[in-house]
């Protein structure tokens, strides 16, 4: 037996890699969530928007490196952030003068607008094939392991090897930095107020002489940079493909329900929530269990309870328990 | 006087059923003008077209002469015209105090940009506010309420912290939907003193919509009588409690039944 090793094996396996996947679903449900709390619609084209604003951020780092300018270790796609921030919200808001605002004086139905965002989703998706194509593309650059297996086992001596991968941690970072960012706009500012008390009560907000345009102006611009962000982090982390962002939708989505559609807190929640899941599932929990049970009850079998290929099937479960037994999230955000 | 508030032939229909029938009023300028009238008669109706919230099938309103049909609430609020809810709204998730805070709306100029720069001027503007929804809630004698969550006031404080909402900015015009239902005698007589304060301190107008007749007496004059969407009298408390259509209209649902029971 040997707690240790089983630790570390766990931590290489799942936790890290949980932990980073939960902040990128966080991000995106946090994009989701927004909308669904201020907009009051579902909106189906957020992994499109995430994997636009990647794109935009792809392109422009492979500018940068082609002129020779780097961030040395770190990864030169951060420093296109910005300007893949700027194309998404440049995008969102165009779709919002053209498509969203007509709706809005409509005083569409929420279920009209979810219909509409799919329409928007199919176009966005074209959008970015026409541009990049659909294959998977590399923009990563930069130091690849904060600590490589192999040094780990070395300095430790111990028979696992932990890997943390430097996309990994600046998940995590940005991940901090942009939440911590994002509740203290919410919290402390005029403009994040307004948007909360919008959310809150659409009709008193208006009474109480709160523009309307601009709660959603602001809101589009926020959601553009949550979903660059995430999107960016989770093309270094593993990799850019568009199809790959469209099917990130279902963890999203699942992650933002999870939690309690329209609240912030539990968008976070609910991205650790699937994250653990969905890794914890498709994972063969052989090794760890190896080095707990003496070598007689050493199992035979993988213990991974699900193949990898089923992973999103993860999400939809949890999706639906949720939703049968508690469906307003467990934050309680609005009524699904 | 000089009238504040005029409605021409307001007519707003729900399908078939035309809840607003053709209304001509005027509300004059520094009045405390009662609009009552039997359930359904298309008061609150009427409100949502005036403020904003519905867009009348036919008809103007003006505010000072100006046409402000079909303006947008935010836009009316920059105007000075304010609305309460029949059935109270609030924030829920935040506190009373927030709640009033938080109608100055965006009023502030607050940018994207000095949200994160100027940091000094807004926090000023914001100890101001707070200052003032103290003020407010202490003058409504709910000062121990300021750090509860909205959502978990009872109905009759909901209604006090509406009214409070409309004292926090330099109102013009002020249209209450039934502020004093639901709400006990004490917190009544506090309401009745706070809408008389604020007319005759601040020069705020007043168009109330209110079932206790007893309470329109006291504060109202003139009253507006409506019903079935139109305008049926218009007259002093006492004109209109002896007016033979309005008494008509009533019958069933109850004036004489109220005068009895009061
Ligand atoms: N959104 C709506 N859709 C359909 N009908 C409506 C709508 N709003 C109001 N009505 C109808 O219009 C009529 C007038 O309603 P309104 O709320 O204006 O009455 P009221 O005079 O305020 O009555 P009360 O004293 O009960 O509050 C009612 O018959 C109501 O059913
Ligand atoms: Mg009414």
């Amino acid at each position: 037996m040997d707690f240790l090793n089983a630790f570390v094996a766990l931590s290489n396996f799942v936790l890290i890699p949980a932990i980073a996947y939960g902040s990128q679903l966080a991000l995106g449900a946090l994009g989701v969530t927004l909308i669904y709390g201020i907009l009051r619609f579902s909106n189906f084209a957020h992994g499109d928007t995430m994997a636009f604003g990647t794109m935009v951020a792809i392109l422009f780092t492979w500018w940068f490196q082609s002129m020779g300018i780097s961030l040395g270790p770190l990864p030169t796609a951060l420093l296109a952030i910005p300007f893949g921030i700027a194309g998404a919200a440049a995008l969102l808001l165009l779709t919002d003068r053209v498509v969203y605002r007509f709706y809005r004086a409509q005083k569409a139905k929420p279920v009209i607008l979810v219909i509409v965002s799919m329409g928007v989703m199919f176009i966005y998706n074209g959008l970015t094939r026409v541009v990049l194509g659909p294959d998977d593309q590399r923009f990563a650059d930069g130091e690849r392991f904060l600590i490589g297996a192999l040094d780990f086992r070395r300095m430790t001596g111990l028979e696992e090897g932990l890997a943390i991968k430097s996309t990994q941690a600046i998940t995590l970072v940005t991940a901090i930095i942009v939440v911590a960012l994002l509740f203290w706009f919410l919290t402390y500012t005029r403009t994040g107020k307004s948007m909360r008390a919008y959310s809150d009560n659409e009709d008193l907000a208006l009474l109480s002489g709160i523009n309307p345009e601009r709660v959603v102006m602001v809101t589009w611009l926020i959601v553009a940079a949550l979903a660059t962000i995430a999107g960016v982090l989770y093309g270094l982390d593993k990799s850019y493909k568009p199809f790959t962002y469209f099917q990130l939708l279902l963890p999203v989505f699942a992650s933002a329900i999870v939690g309690g559609l329209g609240s912030p807190l539990g968008a976070i929640a609910g991205g650790f929530i699937i994250a653990f899941s969905e890794v914890g599932i498709v994972y063969a929990w052989k090794r760890v269990v190896a080095h707990m049970v003496p070598e007689a009850w050493e199992p035979e079998g993988l213990l991974q309870l699900l193949s990898t290929d089923y992973k999103f099937a993860v999400s939809f479960v949890i999706l639906v328990i949720v939703l049968l037994f508690r469906p307003t999230g467990l934050f309680r955000g609005k009524a699904v | 006087m000089t009238t504040v508030i005029r409605v021409e032939d307001l007519h707003r229909h729900f399908g078939g059923f035309h809840a607003v029938d053709g209304a001509t009023l005027e509300i004059a300028d520094g009045s405390i003008t009662g609009l009552v009238g039997p359930n359904g008669a298309g008061k609150t109706t009427l409100f949502n077209v005036v403020a904003g919230a519905l867009p009348p099938t036919s008809g103007r309103v003006f505010m000072d002469g100006e046409d402000i049909t079909g303006l947008p609430p935010h836009e009316l609020f920059h105007e000075g015209l304010l609305r309460t809810f029949q059935i109270a709204h609030e924030f829920p998730s935040m506190t009373c105090r927030e709640n009033l805070m938080m109608v100055p709306g965006s009023q502030s100029g607050e940018t994207l940009w000095n949200a994160w720069i100027g940091r000094g001027r807004i926090a000023q503007e914001e100890r101001a506010l707070l200052k003032k929804a103290d003020e407010v809630l202490d003058f409504l004698t709910v000062s121990h309420l300021k750090d509860e969550k909205a959502g978990n006031l009872s109905g009759g404080q909901k209604k006090l912290l509406e009214l409070g909402r409309t004292m926090m900015v330099d109102a013009k015009v002020v249209f209450l939907d039934e502020v004093g239902a639901g709400v006990n005698r004490t917190l009544l007589n506090t309401i009745g003193d706070a809408i008389k304060r604020l007319n005759e301190e601040r020069g705020y107008t007043f168009c109330m919509i209110e079932h206790d007749m007893d309470f329109i007496g006291r504060l109202c004059d003139p009253v507006i009588v409506m019903a079935e969407g139109k305008v049926l009298a218009e007259g002093s408390i006492d004109q209109i409690k002896s007016n033979d259509a309005v008494i008509e209209a009533y019958l069933g649902t109850g004036l004489k039944n109220k005068e009895t029971a009061s």
